[in-house]
């Protein structure tokens, strides 16, 4: 603990640049947004999975992304210096303040697409906390060291469902496959890099975006394989918009159920 | 309509201070993998645990609840197999 503690209060030059603020705060804001609305999207299944061993597994991939969620937003509120907490990012922003990608804030359907989804984005998440381990900021590589821990699980758990349920049944295989391909040109936008993604990476902060891509082929590509399915044949960047802000009609209705009580009653503490 | 059902696994997790694992419950799973898969998200959310063991429940043979006399009473009369009558030496230490 005291090590962490040290590298805590040592300053972090990268976060005290002026310049960099406005981008690193979208950035910041990006990286805890997906964690926050996949996280509220996989607790809707807790007490509704189809087995107790599930629901249980989805309901702690929910947890560790909440926790991932409040290491992020609170960067992010503090890099902002408006005042504001990481409470405050969640639950008082409107859907088009939101900066998570499409992807995650898609409707959960059956187990199929459930599963699909979160191995996609594992998929991702994972290259992307490895790259975040070597930030130059060392708030931001310490942050990606802790969730990686819990992410490399979350990857481990996907990866084996989606060959289990892929190389199952008849009808778990064309479920999967039907997953596969509906969230397919959603998976492109983690993989678009903008003028805030190029700023993170120029300023040793991110890794940029395009050189993940190799190793999430690689990943996915051996993952399905091994399930028996089909790489569609359409374009994975269909999709767009998310992270500026321009999301699914999905999004209010998510930030309705999970911004009403502070909405409601402002300040409430549990 | 049939309902096909995960086999039973029986867990055993090793905790951080013990030597041996022991048998904490039982879960449904697919297969072995997803079994150790599943005892991590059931039985470690604690920290209860640094390693976990699955075995089939259908692997595993048990005594006959009926059998409980033969096996176990003669035992019952036979203080001298607890090793409490010898004088350890001081030299020798803790045991």
């Amino acid at each position: 603990m005291s090590a962490i503690a040290e590298i805590t209060a040592a300053p972090d030059p990268v976060l005290a640049d002026d310049g960099l603020r406005r981008a690193l705060f979208e950035w910041l804001c990006r990286m805890g947004d997906n964690c926050l609305i996949l996280g509220h999207r996989l607790s809707e299944w807790c007490g509704h999975g189809p087995a107790l061993e599930e629901d249980i597994a989805l309901a702690n991939t929910a947890l560790d992304l909440i926790g991932h969620t409040q290491m992020w937003l609170a960067l992010a509120a503090e890099i902002e210096g408006k005042g504001r907490s990481a409470d405050d990012l969640a639950f008082l922003r409107d859907a088009m303040k939101f900066r998570n990608a499409k992807l995650v804030e898609l409707p959960n359907g059956d187990m199929a697409v459930t599963l699909m989804r979160e191995f996609l984005f594992d998929a991702w998440h994972f290259e992307m906390l490895t790259g975040l381990t070597e930030s130059a900021s060392p708030r931001i590589a310490e942050i990606a060291a802790k969730a990686l821990k819990e992410v490399s699980y979350h990857l481990e758990r996907s990866s084996d469902l989606v060959v289990r349920l892929g190389d199952g049944s008849d009808e778990s295989h064309r479920r999967m496959q039907d997953a596969l391909n509906r969230l397919w040109p959603y998976a492109g936008e983690l993989f678009t890099a903008d003028k805030v993604d190029e700023a993170a990476a120029a300023a040793g902060i991110a890794p940029e975006l395009a050189a993940l891509r190799a190793a999430w082929d690689k990943t996915v590509g051996e993952v399905l394989d091994e399930a028996t399915l089909t790489l569609p044949e359409i374009r994975f960047d269909v999709h767009q918009g998310g992270k500026q802000g321009r999301h699914t009609e999905h999004l209010g209705y998510i930030l309705a159920e999970m911004q009403f009580l502070q909405r409601a009653y402002p300040g409430a503490e549990w | 309509m049939s309902k096909k059902e995960w086999p039973l696994w029986e867990i055993f997790i090793r905790g951080q201070h013990g030597l041996n694992h022991r048998h904490v419950g039982s879960l449904h799973a697919p297969d072995a993998e997803m079994a150790v898969n599943n005892a991590r998200d059931v039985y470690t959310r604690r920290k209860e645990g640094v390693s976990i063991w699955v075995v089939k429940s259908t692997d595993i043979t048990a005594s006959a609840p009926s059998a409980k006399g033969p096996l176990f009473d003669p035992a019952e009369s036979k203080v001298y197999r607890h090793p409490t009558f010898f004088d350890i030496p001081d030299d020798v230490g803790h045991m």
